[in-house]
């Protein structure tokens, strides 16, 4: 699975990665404050990159643009090379991207695989689906479990109300929904925050199962161990903009939160993006 | 590969049947039915008598159709408190055009009237995001205050058949009953099938359960909720027809106490005021426990006020309980 890394100048700014998505100049402004003032950002394909960064570094901003959740003042994204522009998260939805939310996006008194299917669910065929708008329950529940088993998650039924479920769970239902949906780039915002250790662990296992399946994943998070045990890359953001992109394997977690609060500075290769 | 193992512990108890039916929401409201049964009818041989019966459910006719209503509303966590009041001035608007123009003239007019109520209050919730209590506190205030001025001081007599079909009898065996009933059921029916069986039914749900969440996912929330209110101002007019098939007088201090009865039926019918939780098969069962309770403390001899307070402090109990339970699965 492991990239053969390719031999690097110090000005490497050429690309021989595949991109998966990328992100040149964005600026976004509420009001007089700058959430991101000029950000990059790059995600190469087969990858998991991680985003750190202080309160207030406009991560958060940043990923909500690239969801099409927020739109840029400035600034372009490409997809696979090709510029595209998101005006809403449908948009973003459409070009393979599916975003798990910190605050869970699930319905606590629907089943998981409503859940799953939430807001594309699938009608049955003929007269039922058409006229009388009828759901097709019973494929839904098969394809539900179908993308729970391929990630190997152990939910017995996918008839039971995700509110029965431990907050490991849910996270993990909502990471498959990403996952089904999620055909070009899935986006994982602070998915082990509310979990205990061990459940945390099992979401950094699905996050390498989706990453051996072939789809690169960003993942925001504040927890530098899980960071340094899955991140292939790790995005330093910080004031606004990429402070550098660099290699867990080169760097120490002590380095990494000195460069995220500006107390070290990030080498040139690592302040042009990285290798 | 290694495999992610999520355990599973606390499910067990929803496998088996009893379990299930333990669990069921609508378990708790149906012991109350059948209770309040069993008191009232070992209170008064008459109780159980197939005219009383039929009458407990003819009374209930307008209130539970309102109540599918205050179910869908409830279901996205807001709160109707206009709907009665939509449905009297649907009333006074048939009887008055029917008069003028005829029953089928007065059904459309009347239509638009409901509809187009159901849409403000839609609009205002929806487009500039007020808080759903105080937009129908709002609405209901004019509605009740323009549904005067319109009628004066009169009652209006209703004669067309198409407006008082609704009272019509039939006969089930020995059994007797209105076309009314059989609307109700309808209504009751329909909505459930669309609550349950389409992604309208889920959305509303979600809309209820986490409106973020649910907008996250793509659900055009604002749209679903919309809906919600149009198809209220159309139950509100089927409300107002059934009305009028039982009395053929459209009054405007009619139906004064039907929109606290709603939302008395669907809470205990065991629909959460948070929204999200529920279904109008509870609501049906809230209804008809109104419709036993008021039925057997009548044939007790107690006063109608007192039945007030008992419907009063049956609704506290039935929040009490949605409070208690949300607050023990909720993390």
């Amino acid at each position: 699975m492991d990239m053969t890394k390719p031999s690097s100048t110090a000005e490497a700014t050429s690309e021989p990665h595949v991109m998966a998505l990328q992100a040149r100049g964005l600026i976004k402004r509420y009001g007089g404050v700058v959430a991101i003032n000029g950000a990059d950002f790059d995600l190469r394909q087969g990858e998991v990159l991680a985003v750190i960064g202080d309160n207030g570094a406009g991560k958060s901003t940043l990923i909500k643009t690239l969801a099409g959740a927020v739109i840029p003042d400035e600034g372009k994204i490409m997809m696979n090379g090709k510029d595209v522009h998101f005006r809403s998260t449908g948009d973003a939805k459409a070009h393979g991207i599916e975003t798990v939310y910190q605050d869970l996006a699930v319905v606590p008194a629907l089943d998981i695989a409503s859940n799953l299917f939430l807001g594309r669910e699938l009608r049955r065929p003929g007269i039922m689906g058409k006229v009388f708008r009828r759901l097709d329950m019973p494929a839904m529940r098969a394809e539900a479990a179908r993308h729970l088993s391929e990630l190997k998650i152990g939910i017995k039924s996918v008839n039971q109300a995700v509110e029965t479920l431990s907050g490991g769970q849910r996270q993990g239902v909502a990471v498959s929904r990403a996952a089904a949906f999620g055909k070009g780039v899935i986006i994982l915002d602070e998915p082990t925050a509310a979990l205990g250790v061990r459940e945390s662990g099992m979401v950094i296992e699905l996050i390498r199962n989706i990453r051996d399946r072939g789809i690169p994943v960003v993942l925001i998070s504040h927890d530098m161990p899980n960071v340094f045990d899955v991140a292939d890359r790790i995005h330093v953001h910080r004031l606004g903009r990429r402070a550098a992109v660099v290699d867990p394997k080169e760097r120490t977690m002590g380095e990494v939160v000195a460069l995220m609060t500006g107390a070290e500075e990030p080498t040139e290769v690592e302040a042009a993006g990285g290798r | 590969m290694t495999t992610t193992r999520f355990e599973n512990t606390n499910t067990s108890v929803l496998k088996s049947l009893p379990g299930r039916i333990l669990h069921s929401p609508v378990f708790g409201s149906v012991v109350a039915l059948l209770v309040a049964i069993i008191i009232f009818s070992a209170m008064s041989p008459r109780f159980l008598a197939p005219a009383n019966l039929s009458l407990i459910l003819q009374q209930s006719v307008v209130v539970g159709i309102l109540a599918v209503a205050q179910t869908l509303i409830i279901l996205t966590a807001g709160i109707d408190l206009s709907i009665g009041a939509i449905a009297v001035l649907g009333t006074i608007v048939l009887a008055q055009a029917a008069a003028g123009i005829g029953p089928v003239g007065a059904m459309v007019i009347a239509m638009i009237v409901c509809v187009g109520l159901g849409a403000l209050n839609g609009a205002l919730v929806t487009v500039l995001r007020l808080p759903p209590f105080i937009v129908t506190l709002g609405t209901f205030t004019a509605i009740v205050a323009a549904t005067r001025l319109l009628a004066g001081s009169e009652t209006y007599q209703v004669t067309s058949p198409l407006l008082t079909f609704l009272g019509n009898t039939f006969k089930i065996g020995t059994f007797t009953t209105t076309y009314g009933v059989v609307v109700m059921l309808l209504v009751y029916a329909i909505m459930g099938y669309a609550l349950t069986q389409t992604a309208w039914g889920r959305h509303v749900y979600a809309v209820g359960g986490n409106p973020n969440g649910a907008l996250l996912s793509g659900v055009k929330t604002r749209r679903n909720m919309f809906s919600v209110y149009i198809v209220s101002g159309v139950i509100a007019l089927i409300a107002a027809w059934a009305a009028l098939g039982r009395i053929s007088t459209a009054d405007s201090n009619a139906y004064q106490n039907a929109n606290l009865d709603t939302i008395t039926a669907v809470v205990i019918g065991g629909t959460s005021l948070f929204g999200g939780r529920g279904g109008v098969l509870g609501t049906l069962i809230g209804t008809l426990i109104i419709g036993v309770l008021r039925s057997g403390l009548t044939l007790a001899g107690v006063d109608s006020l007192y039945q007030n307070i008992a419907t009063g402090a049956l609704v506290i109990v039935a929040v009490a309980v949605d409070q208690f339970t949300r607050r023990r699965t909720s993390r």
